[in-house]
């Protein structure tokens, strides 16, 4: 779905949300409540820059409107694969980012993500996965990497992977394995404003993605471990 | 006597960085939780997932502890190695070490577990996140001849505290994936010096992605983590927007250059490519002044 | 992957021990694992392999190193990728090294 239209439904067009580049940031009227908007469009590609941009429409939300909500528009391509960015330190700024994030979740702000496109890799680690919870539109795209690319890093044969990828959550791109695994609270299909105000009122302050990975099937492993080492 | 950090597997790193004896291991091998994904690709998985995790003691004082083996799949985080270190960190909430160390070799999420190991980096960052604010020391010790990449090279940077090795390397992207997509004009990742220039603790240290910079030789891990076990460091909109000012005025003056020399020139190092040259000693000494 | 089981009977039992473990689960490397399993005697090995097809020379290395060490009342699991005979054999050496001393009692 395209930003402007999903930002259009979101909040009934009540909102300022601009695009600068393959940035997005403004704000939302929601049933009276202002909400902070982030987040990038065009599968970007976070390079430094993007990385920094977005923190700091984080750090002004934090610093200047106290427990306003955030909502992360995510459609990424996953980090920017360039020399300049990791001799620049990539994954400093992404840390960043994703600190700014959890520090505003921190200090009481609700912080939702949404997949409205594509989330690949990083660029989907300190962005939707970092916030309360995370979404997406059932159209969505989450993966680690694309198959060939998978195929050649781990020797594995792609058609193998292929296939496993049919049937098998741990390898199937699609959204609905990650809402399996516990990693998308739940798809928006529908209404879009409606999800977004229930998303507001329920996500969790804690991170239950593990436990929700065990009771849906897609991870039974996670949530057992965890328990086990920290209550060794 | 020098041990070699890069050549020692996980367990050896542990047994000789903490003070002798003191490891206790929680999750070990013989209870076997193992991962559930390797064996439908062939591949066979190992009795602690490769990650060791336990308690011991630093100096006298208590510790958790956690070492990824960088030749059990990378280190790749999978689901039940990223559920480890999850629980460790919230273990910590309960005990309050005096640190969490965390001496990582990774190559990022493991990609035969896709999703499962995506998911789990970003539990593990979280629960890290939630260590420190606790006022818990997050030490990360990167020496590993694998280096720490993808998002290990995330987390690390979550941490309080990141020692490097002058061998050592912390990126998000593997020079092989950015010359397979932008061809090897980008980056040769066969040019070994260009790839330590870029990546290794040298310049790390010199760009300040990492606090200290040692010789590849457990017993100078040990010293520095030692050294490094201090008051926890919170996240607070002070750090955050000091941080940001320190990201910001790098893209400034270094986001024009192409070679990691002309990056050490402008932070004021004299004879810039002299530095693939100088031992730790005297890279240590050339910072105070940058 | 394949799963083989190999039995062998010990002379001197190892008795009580906590398990130990040597080696790493790389390309061309194994893990082993030795646990006490009282069992009148008997040295249980239990291998996970991605290397199909060389029950035979597992069985050798098996037999040459029970030659060698004859442990009883212990189970040996294996993780492997493709190691070698000579580096199985090291290993198994290794642990049953560090068996004798962790002053292991009859």
């Amino acid at each position: 779905m395209e930003w402007k239209t999903l930002v259009d439904q979101l909040f009934t067009s009540e909102h300022d949300v601009q695009r600068e580049g393959e940035l997005l940031r403004g704000t939302g009227q929601l049933n009276g409540q202002s909400i902070a908007i982030v987040g990038t469009t065009d599968h970007a590609a976070i390079g430094v820059e993007l990385a920094l941009a977005q923190a700091r429409v984080v750090l002004d939300t934090v610093s200047r409107h106290p427990g306003r909500p955030i909502l992360l528009l995510v459609d990424t391509q996953g980090q920017r694969l360039r020399h300049r960015d990791e001799l620049l330190g990539i994954n400093r700024y992404m840390a960043h980012l994703g600190c700014c994030i959890e520090f505003a979740r921190l200090s009481g702000h609700r912080v939702i993500g949404l997949v409205y496109d594509q989330a690949l890799s990083g660029g989907f680690i300190t962005s939707g996965l970092i916030a309360d919870a995370c979404y997406a539109l059932p159209d969505a795209e989450i993966r680690v990497m694309r198959l060939p690319a998978m195929a050649r890093v781990t020797k594995l044969d792609e058609g193998r992977l292929e296939e496993l990828s049919k049937s098998n959550p741990v390898f199937a791109p699609g959204v609905r394995n990650y809402v399996a695994m516990g990693g998308i609270r739940s798809l928006w299909e529908g209404d879009l404003q409606s999800a977004l105000v229930l998303a507001l009122a329920e996500s969790p302050l804690h991170d239950e993605r593990a436990a929700d990975g065990a009771v849906r099937g897609g991870r039974t492993l996670a949530a057992s471990v965890i328990d086990r080492v920290s209550w060794s | 006597m020098n041990r070699s950090f890069a050549e020692s597997t996980a367990r050896e790193r542990i047994e000789h960085l903490f003070d002798a004896g003191s490891f206790t291991e929680i999750l070990g091998p013989s209870e076997r939780v193992m991962s559930p994904h390797l064996a439908q690709l062939g591949v066979p998985a190992s009795f602690d997932d490769g990650v060791v995790v336990g308690r011991a003691v630093l100096g006298g004082r208590s510790v958790l502890v956690a070492a990824q083996e960088g030749e059990f799949m990378g280190g790749g985080v999978g689901e039940v190695h990223g559920a480890k270190l999850v629980g460790l960190f919230r273990l910590a909430l309960r005990e309050r070490p005096a640190a969490v160390l965390v001496l990582a070799e990774s190559g990022g999420v493991r990609l035969h577990e896709a999703n499962a190991g995506l998911i789990a980096v970003s539990e593990v960052m979280r629960a890290l996140l939630d260590a420190r604010q606790a006022g818990i020391p997050v030490l990360m010790l990167i020496g590993g001849a694998n280096g720490c990449f993808g998002g290990m090279g995330l987390i690390a940077r979550c941490a309080d505290h990141v020692v490097m090795s002058d061998i050592a390397r912390l990126a998000m992207s593997g020079p092989e994936v950015i010359e397979s997509s932008h061809g090897v004009e980008e980056f040769d990742s066969k040019d070994r010096a260009l790839v330590w220039r870029t990546t290794g603790g040298k310049h790390r240290f010199l760009s300040g992605d990492c606090d200290a910079l040692v010789e590849d030789d457990i017993a100078a891990f040990r010293a520095e983590a030692t050294a490094a076990l201090g008051e926890g460091r919170p996240l607070s909109l002070e750090s955050l927007e000091h941080e940001h000012a320190l990201l910001a005025a790098r893209i400034e003056r270094c986001g024009d250059c192409s070679e990691p020399v002309e990056v050490w020139r402008r932070l004021g190092v004299i004879e810039p490519e002299r530095v693939g040259d100088l031992d730790t000693a005297a890279l240590r000494a050339l910072r105070p002044a940058l | 992957m394949e799963k083989l089981h190999f039995e062998f009977k010990g002379n001197r039992s190892a008795g009580q021990f906590a398990p130990l473990l040597v080696g790493v689960v790389g390309s061309g490397n194994l893990e082993v694992l030795i646990e006490p399993q009282p069992s009148s005697g008997a040295c249980a090995v239990d291998i996970m392999t991605s290397a199909r097809g060389f029950g035979p020379i597992w069985e050798a290395v098996l037999r040459d190193f029970h030659d060698r060490h004859g442990l009883a009342d212990v189970s040996v699991s294996i993780n492997d990728m493709g190691a070698t005979p000579a580096v199985v054999s090291l290993r198994l050496d290794q642990a049953a090294a560090q068996l004798g001393n962790a002053g292991a009692r009859p």
